[in-house]
């Protein structure tokens, strides 16, 4: 496979990637390499993921990071509730050995796996590893172990190593520095907003009931609002919602009108709204260039 | 070309990488041989989009990466370099009006003279009383500011941890008394904003200096305000608190320049604040309050400043004077916005805004 035929698979399954993602990712897949995704919110960074999965045909296994993650609820757990059922039953049988009680309990019937466990298990897959800035630097450094050797120890069982490197793509929106030994083991890749072309192809493609003419006008207004100052420049998620709210009221396309009804979609402060509306964003993308 | 060629080529473009200020350590420059070997070395796009996801690290990174690949493997790189053009540093160190005289003259400011020293303006020190001063910034023990944790850890009051009562009940074989977790606490974020323009000079070097000490101790966002935005976290981490000030310093292009607050605290929230710096963080402002931008925009962007942070702090080194008055455009502009408003003129105020930020 090239870089170009995974691009043609991406393609296919409705993401549309430029050069440089199509050869991040390929590079990431061939390599065995994390892909660290940074970029804007709304460029795409998850759905590279999601499409990666489904263009290569593989399980996609999601880990959403928060303040305060921790191995329990990265890795694995242990199902304490089961485990004091497997107990009550046991003495409920007779008298206990407590050696091969306790030996009972901690086998992998009882084991939870959480997503990190389960990406080494179900191998190969494509393990999404989503915002990781927002997890605390402990967690990267314990990440940085299962992604370096891609097994993990559990003490009572022993190694999990994974017969293939899952496809690891990390995000991040950049809310705090990633430490640099965690990017040093990743392919590092930053996501700009799609140009026109391309954002009006992605509009088509995932919206295929919206005309040529329609995703023209989104794209090229959500062009002009990215210029605007904004608190919140919107993403490509935000013109498919734009589109899709503009198609589900019966718009064929985007006047000044029907603009002003549906900003919402777009625009999520009050303060961006009032400054789109008085740049006359909506309003001049009637006039626009497209013409009738 | 053979391919023991390709790869010292591939090596030599890494180290003119580096010397363009890319920091690719040998893992990187590995990582790109390897990442060239599975694409086809004769496109230049191949080699350039292969170089790019290995060797850089940050956005900072790539007009770097792509000057130096224009420099090296000649013609237009595939991508066009973004507008992003990093100005030359004015200025060569902060420390040096003190940096020039003899350890001796330090050694002169008797011990005795801490206590008033602890008092005195920092504007008003001599070079040898500023030396004494950093060193005892230096010594300074900072506390972070606590929230509550997601994870829980053992009390011994709270909800009932499951996990330890079991463990305990299988090794004695029977009930015992619970075990006890609650939500354990964890350092609150803090982020210091240091105004370095040029109405701010006698104050930056200290507070930056402070600021390098506070960031030993906790999680700290620096960034320093004037004409521009300019982040300096990465810089204070040095363990060295010259070298951190001389890399802050090489960093900041607007030292002693002019002030817009307004604009600066605006690429703030834009760029880190808004999404994740200043949220739930004690934001710690240190500013005398010039302002020569539009102060609607400075009261637009505190008040937005408000309601991400936890808390917002004003520091102003006039504000210690006898007889001072929040009367200055900025000032007036921000006040409604704030948490409080402190005086940052002399160690004794900066302990007490350690201590404000303690109990934040």
């Amino acid at each position: 496979m090239t870089p170009e035929e995974l691009a043609a698979e991406l393609d296919r399954v409705g993401y549309l990637p430029d050069r440089g993602i199509a050869t991040a990712a390929f590079l990431a897949w061939r390599m065995h390499r994390p892909l660290f995704c940074e970029g804007e919110p709304g460029t795409g960074k998850t759905s590279l993921a999601v499409a990666l999965a489904r263009a290569l045909d593989l399980p996609l296994i999601r880990l959403q990071c928060h303040e305060g993650i921790d191995a329990s609820q990265a890795l694995y757990d242990w199902d304490f509730p089961r485990q004091l059922l497997h107990l009550r039953a046991l003495e409920a049988a007779g008298p206990v050995d407590v050696e091969q009680a306790e030996a009972s309990l901690y086998t992998r019937r009882f084991l939870l796996a959480r997503p990190l466990l389960r990406a080494l298990e179900d191998a190969p897959c494509v393990l999404l590893v989503d915002e990781v800035d927002r997890a605390d630097d402990e967690f990267e450094a314990f990440l940085l172990e299962v992604l370096g050797e891609n097994a993990v120890t559990i003490p009572e069982l022993g190694r999990v190593t994974a017969a293939t490197p899952p496809l690891v793509v990390l995000t991040s929106n950049r809310t705090r520095e990633v430490h640099d030994a965690l990017k040093r083991r990743c392919l590092y890749h930053w996501l700009e907003h799609p140009d026109l072309a391309r954002e009006v192809a992605i509009l088509r493609r995932r919206l295929p009931e919206a005309t040529e003419r329609l995703a023209h006008q989104v794209a090229s207004a959500v062009r002009r609002l990215r210029e605007l100052d904004l608190l919140k420049p919107p993403g490509v998620a935000e013109s498919l919602d734009w589109a899709e709210a503009l198609l589900t009221l019966g718009r064929t396309e985007l006047d000044a009108e029907a603009a002003a009804t549906t900003l919402g979609a777009v625009l999520k402060y009050r303060e961006d709204a009032r400054r789109a509306l008085s740049a006359g964003v909506p309003g001049s993308v009637t006039g626009s260039t497209i013409g009738g | 070309m053979t391919g023991a060629g390709a790869s010292n080529g591939l090596v030599g473009f890494a180290r003119a990488l580096r010397h363009g200020g890319v920091a690719c350590g040998p893992d990187r420059v590995q990582a790109f041989v390897a990442a060239v070997g599975c694409l086809d070395v004769a496109r230049q796009e191949h080699v350039y989009w292969a170089g790019r996801v290995t060797l850089c690290g940050e956005p900072d990174d790539l007009p770097r990466y792509d000057a130096a690949f224009a420099a090296w493997f000649g013609g237009v790189p595939p991508a066009p370099p973004r507008a992003r053009a990093r100005r030359p540093s004015h200025l060569a160190a902060l420390g040096d009006g003190a940096g020039g005289r003899s350890r001796a003259a330090v050694l002169k400011v008797a011990a005795g003279d801490v206590e008033v020293l602890r008092r005195r303006d920092i504007a008003t020190l001599t070079p040898a009383e500023k030396r004494h001063l950093d060193e005892l910034l230096a010594v300074l023990a900072p506390v972070p500011p606590t929230r509550r944790a997601l994870r829980r850890t053992p009390a011994r009051r709270g909800a009932i941890d499951p996990r330890r009562t079991f463990r305990d009940m299988l090794a004695t074989g029977e009930a015992v008394r619970p075990r006890h977790r609650r939500r354990a606490t964890r350092p609150r974020k803090v982020v210091l904003l240091i105004d370095v323009s040029g109405s701010m000079k006698p104050y930056a070097d200290a507070l930056l200096r402070f600021a390098h000490v506070v960031a030993r101790r906790m999680p700290v966002e620096v960034c320093t305000l004037g004409t521009r935005l300019t982040r300096v976290t990465r810089q204070l981490r040095h363990r060295d608190p010259e070298q951190a000030l001389a890399a802050a310093a090489r960093a900041v292009p607007d030292f002693e320049g002019g002030t817009r607050l307004g604009e600066t605290l605006k690429v703030f929230l834009d760029r880190w604040g808004q999404r994740g710096a200043a949220r739930r963080a004690v934001v710690v402002i240190c500013s005398d309050g010039w302002e020569r931008g539009d102060t609607a925009l400075l009261a637009e962007q505190a008040e937005r400043l408000k309601r991400l942070a936890h808390k917002v702090v004003w520091v102003n080194p006039h504000a210690g004077h006898a007889g001072y008055e929040p009367v200055q455009s900025g000032i007036v502009a921000a006040l409604p916005h704030l948490d409080r408003l402190l005086a940052g003129h002399s160690l004794d105020t900066l302990h007490a805004l350690l201590e404000e930020v303690r109990l934040a």
